[in-house]
């Protein structure tokens, strides 16, 4: 199993939801968050003074797939949330040891 | 506000003679036009339109002014600039009837040119027969309605101060320094200008509803309160962005609104020149806000909401002088000239000194203020579509309004860094590194803005 983490732009998250889900995708969390990568930030001008803002706003992915399925969600990832301009975000691929359905108590890829 | 004299009745003998006063509604009473010029009228419209003006500029304060303020800063200290708006605000109106009025709007003996006297302590012999005169001969409103509308501006006047030293004061030294200010600033500067015997009414200073009284004198107060107090800590390093320009959007709306009883309110009637000054509070604040946005828009490439906001109160401060003495395209000149010149300050000026006036208001209410004193001296000439006054002349009036300007940053400036010095030695003026890192909210008041 693959953990899969995935850094976007906010408003390209329900293209991203509907490309993972096209490929198999089940279930992921989502969040929040702020961060820069090369991008580094945006400027803001209030009354006149521009503010250099580091932390821009993105959305955080947290999906875990079977090992077969980490390449097509990557793709779908990459063609779903890609705009091709700075700032698209990152994607990283972790390996998982164990999953645990917590109702049926099922693990390993059966809890997916 | 250019208070005349408040009439001094020989006694209610007089007034229970007079049917006029009798308030008996629905009874027809024939007054002959003799008697009508003999005796002072006092006109049901004047009186409900001064009651509705009153209570707009309330509208002003809480929660215009709070609001507007309090989207400027950061959420941490959202309560503490609602709170201090709004305890100022009592805290003024009980100043205000037991002694401001007094000191004030009222005869002063031999200090007369300076300030007022005692005589009206507790607001001793006032009554609702009592009457306080217009500017019309012969047509008076009640005192009591007078007092209050008066109240709203020596209410408002030190609320506005606290944007200078917004997030980092502690809030006994806020209220403190405000009833030290109000009493040794604002009644000082009001009876001068406003008062029938003052200096600077005396000298023929034209100041319609307050540019000087109000706006120069929390300006100048702020500037040297954001000075003595210094920087919050972290700027300007640290961005401090407003933490909801929807607040302020707000805030700015109802302080438009509201100021319409501050402006027109101030003709003490419902009358021709009571709408002159409702057209200019429109049409000035329009001018400032395209104003500053055409500079904003050119020279940063954003027109911003907040860029939008700040114009229109700086127009509106400007007008202020102005309301009732100019034309209407003279208060379009003079609120676009407004929004240019408190952008420029804003955004290039006080970065180059490096005070924190936090919330700009040496930047709107100080800079937007003297613009508008000086302008008033300007555009009140008949030739410019101005109201004019008895003996105009452009540059003896241009040179009275410049002297009162500076007579009041100069009472101002010293009174008020000498009162922030005192404050400081009494109670401290700053709130400890620790209470402003965390926020005033929590640290001095004990509760959050936000609770999501």
């Amino acid at each position: 199993m693959k953990l899969i983490v995935a850094v976007s732009k906010p408003f390209r998250l329900e293209d991203v939801r509907e490309a993972v889900t096209a490929v198999g995708v089940q279930g992921l969390m989502v969040s929040e968050v702020k961060g820069y990568g090369r991008q580094s930030g945006h400027t803001e001008i209030y009354r006149g003074a521009e503010h250099v803002v580091n932390f821009v706003p993105k959305v955080k992915l947290v999906l875990v797939v079977p090992d077969a399925a980490a390449a097509p969600v990557i793709e779908a990832l990459h063609a779903s949330a890609r705009t091709g301009k700075i700032g698209d975000g990152k994607n990283f691929v972790l390996p998982v040891e164990e999953a645990v359905r917590v109702r049926t108590g099922e693990s390993g890829s059966e809890a997916l | 506000m250019r208070l005349l004299h408040k009439l001094t009745w020989a006694g209610a003998a007089l007034l229970a003679a007079w049917p006029g006063f009798a308030q008996e509604a629905g009874t027809a009473v024939e007054v002959s036009e003799a008697a009508a010029e003999a005796l002072p009228t006092m006109d049901k419209g004047d009186v409900a339109w001064m009651i509705m003006a009153t209570i707009l500029v309330l509208l002003m304060i809480v929660p215009g002014l709070a609001l507007f303020y309090g989207g400027l800063v950061r959420a941490k200290n959202m309560l503490s600039v609602l709170m201090q708006c709004f305890v100022i605000t009592c805290v003024m109106m009980i100043l205000w009837v037991v002694y401001g009025y007094s000191l004030a709007l009222n005869g002063g003996g031999a200090l007369d040119p300076y300030i007022g006297g005692f005589s009206r302590l507790f607001l001793s012999g006032i009554t609702t027969e009592s009457m306080a005169a217009t500017f019309s001969d012969g047509v008076v409103i009640p005192e009591y309605i007078f007092i209050c509308f008066q109240m709203t501006f020596a209410c408002i006047t030190p609320a506005l101060i606290v944007g200078g030293f917004a997030e980092r004061m502690k809030f006994s030294a806020v209220i403190l320094f405000c009833i030290l200010w109000s009493t040794f600033v604002y009644m000082p500067i009001a009876h001068m200008v406003w008062y029938a015997d003052g200096l600077l009414f005396q000298m023929g200073a034209l100041d319609f509803a307050g540019g000087t009284v109000v706006h120069i004198n929390a300006g100048i107060a702020a500037l040297v309160g954001c000075i003595v107090l210094g920087p919050r800590i972290g700027y300007p390093r640290e961005a401090m962005p407003p933490h909801s320009l929807v607040m302020t959007t707000i805030g700015a709306g109802l302080l438009w609104v509201g100021w319409f009883g501050f402006n027109a309110g101030s003709n003490l009637e419902a009358n021709g020149g009571t709408t002159l000054a409702v057209i200019n509070t429109f049409v000035a604040t329009a001018g400032a806000t395209l104003g500053w946005l055409a500079v904003e828009w050119s020279g940063k490439g954003h027109p911003s909401l907040l860029g939008a906001v700040s114009g229109a109160v700086a127009g509106l401060v400007a007008v202020t002088p102005a309301a009732g003495l100019v034309g209407p395209m003279g208060a379009i000149v003079l609120g676009a000239l407004a929004g240019v010149v408190c952008y420029v300050f804003c955004s290039s000026v006080k970065h180059a000194f490096g005070y924190d006036d936090s919330l700009d208001v040496f930047g709107i209410h100080g800079v937007g203020g003297i613009l508008g004193s000086i302008g008033t001296g300007i555009l009140v000439s008949p030739a410019l579509g101005g109201v004019g006054v008895d003996g105009y002349a452009m540059g003896h009036q241009v040179w009275v309004q410049a002297v009162a300007v500076l007579i009041a940053i100069v009472w101002c400036g010293v009174v008020s860094f000498v009162l922030y010095k005192v404050v400081d030695m009494l109670v401290g003026l700053r709130a400890a590194p620790e209470t402003e890192r965390e926020g005033l909210d929590l640290a001095e008041h004990g509760e959050r803005a936000y609770v999501l």
